[in-house]
C-alpha cells in the first residue's frame, strides 16, 4: 500500500466524541500517523508480526490504524492502554467497522504501572504521550519509562522539540540509545479552544508545537537510513 | 480480550504479592479468525507464563488439549502450533470479568476491555 492510501484510509477513523482537556486528547493527525508507520515498517521493520502496545492510546493511534490496512502492514496483535473508558469505547466502536481481528483493549493508569507490571510484555511500544507540560508536568517521562519497561524490542514516541534534550540525558541515564529519526511540524487540530487560538501563534512560531519523534532501540539493528521533515498541509 | 493479553496481566491491587494469573469468569466467549504464523508462534510460546495459558484456556472450554507442561520439540510440531495459535490469539473474551487470585477483587471486561483501574477505596 502506498503512503496516501495508508493515510486516507485513516483519515476515515472516528475522532474524539468530546476530548478531555486533562487528558490531552487529541487525534495523532493521519498523515503523521501514516509517515510514522511507514518509516517504523520500513526502515525498522518492527511492525510485521509483532505484538505492540500503544500507551495512551486513546480513540485510535498510530498503529492500530496500521492494522487497519493489513495488506501493507501486518502487525500480530496490537494492545491499546488508556485510562479513558470513552476514548477506549470509540477505539472499539473503530475496530468493529474496520473488522480488526489483531486489536486488544485494556484500560488502566499507564502512569501508575508499577515497576514489575508488563515488562517485556510486547516487542514494540509506538506512542503519542501527553506533552507532559501544563497539567501533566512530567508525565511524557513516565510514559517514556513505562514504555522501556514493556518492550522487548523497541520504543517509538512522540515528542515536543523543547524536551529533546532532557530526553537525551534520561535515556542516558536508563543505557537506552535513543534515535531522533524524525522532525514533524505538527499542526494540532483545534480540538480545544485554546489550542485553536495557539495555533494561531504557532504560524509564527512554529517549533512550538513541533514534536519529534524518537526511536529507542533496546538492541540496535539498524541506522538511520532516513530522517525526514514534513510539513503538514493546512 | 484475548488469552495473549491476559497472560500478561496482573492484579496491582496493594498488598498482593503475584497477582498472577488473573481467574477469568466469562459471560460471553468470542471465535475469531486470525491468520496462522508459524514463526510468530514458535518465537512467543518462550515468552509466555505457559501453565496460566492452559489453565486459562481450558477454564474457558477452549484447551484444546495442550498439555500443562511444554514438551521439547513443540517447534517442529505444526498440529501444537496451530493448537497455541487458537488460544493465543482466537479466544476472546468479551464479556465477564478478571478476578485477583489474592485478594479477590474483581475487574469487570466490557466489550472485550478488561478495566484494570483499582478503586482503592473498594479493595
Amino acid at each position: 500500500m502506498k503512503l496516501k492510501q495508508l493515510e486516507s484510509c485513516l483519515q476515515q477513523v472516528n475522532g474524539f466524541e468530546s476530548p478531555k482537556l486533562l487528558l490531552e486528547q487529541y487525534p495523532t493527525r493521519p498523515h503523521i500517523a501514516a509517515c510514522m508507520l511507514y518509516t517504523i515498517h520500513n526502515t525498522f521493520d518492527d511492525i510485521e508480526e509483532k505484538v505492540i502496545a500503544d500507551l495512551g492510546c486513546g480513540v485510535w493511534s498510530a498503529q492500530h490504524r496500521g492494522s487497519g490496512v493489513r495488506c501493507w502492514v501486518s502487525t500480530k496483535l496490537c494492545i491499546g492502554f488508556d485510562i479513558d473508558e470513552d476514548a477506549l469505547g470509540i477505539f472499539r466502536t473503530n475496530a468493529e467497522e474496520f473488522e480488526l481481528p489483531n486489536v486488544d483493549l485494556v484500560q488502566c493508569d499507564v502512569c501508575s504501572l508499577p515497576s514489575t507490571s508488563l515488562e517485556k510484555s510486547v516487542d514494540t511500544v509506538i506512542m503519542n504521550p501527553p506533552f507532559g507540560t501544563k497539567h501533566n508536568k512530567g508525565m511524557d517521562m513516565t510514559f517514556l519509562k513505562n514504555a522501556l519497561q514493556m518492550a522487548r524490542t523497541s520504543v517509538y514516541s512522540l515528542h515536543k522539540t523543547s524536551t529533546r534534550e532532557h530526553v537525551q540525558k534520561k535515556a542516558a541515564d536508563w543505557k537506552v540509545k535513543m534515535e531522533v529519526i524524525a522532525e514533524l511540524r505538527y499542526d494540532l487540530p483545534a480540538s480545544y479552544k485554546f489550542h485553536k487560538k495557539k495555533s494561531v501563534s504557532c504560524l509564527k512560531d512554529a517549533d512550538t508545537f513541533c514534536k519529534w519523534c524518537t526511536a529507542i532501540k533496546k538492541k540496535s539493528k539498524a541506522p538511520i537510513h532516513q530522517a525526514w521533515r514534513l510539513l503538514c498541509q493546512s | 480480550m484475548k488469552l495473549l493479553t491476559h497472560n500478561m496481566l496482573r492484579s496491582h491491587v496493594s498488598g498482593v504479592t503475584r497477582g498472577f494469573p488473573l481467574i477469568i469468569r466469562a459471560e460471553e466467549v468470542k471465535l475469531n479468525s486470525v491468520d496462522f504464523n508459524r514463526e510468530f508462534v514458535t518465537r512467543m510460546i518462550p515468552k509466555l507464563e505457559w501453565e496460566a495459558l492452559v489453565q486459562s484456556a481450558e477454564s474457558l472450554g477452549h484447551g484444546s488439549d495442550l498439555p500443562r507442561e511444554l514438551v521439547s520439540g513443540y517447534e517442529n510440531d505444526e498440529e501444537f502450533l496451530k493448537k497455541v495459535h487458537h488460544v493465543l490469539l482466537e479466544v476472546e473474551v468479551t464479556e465477564g470479568a478478571l478476578k485477583c487470585p489474592e485478594s479477590g477483587t474483581e475487574f469487570p471486561i466490557n466489550r472485550g476491555i478488561p478495566n484494570m483501574l483499582i478503586n482503592e477505596e473498594e479493595s
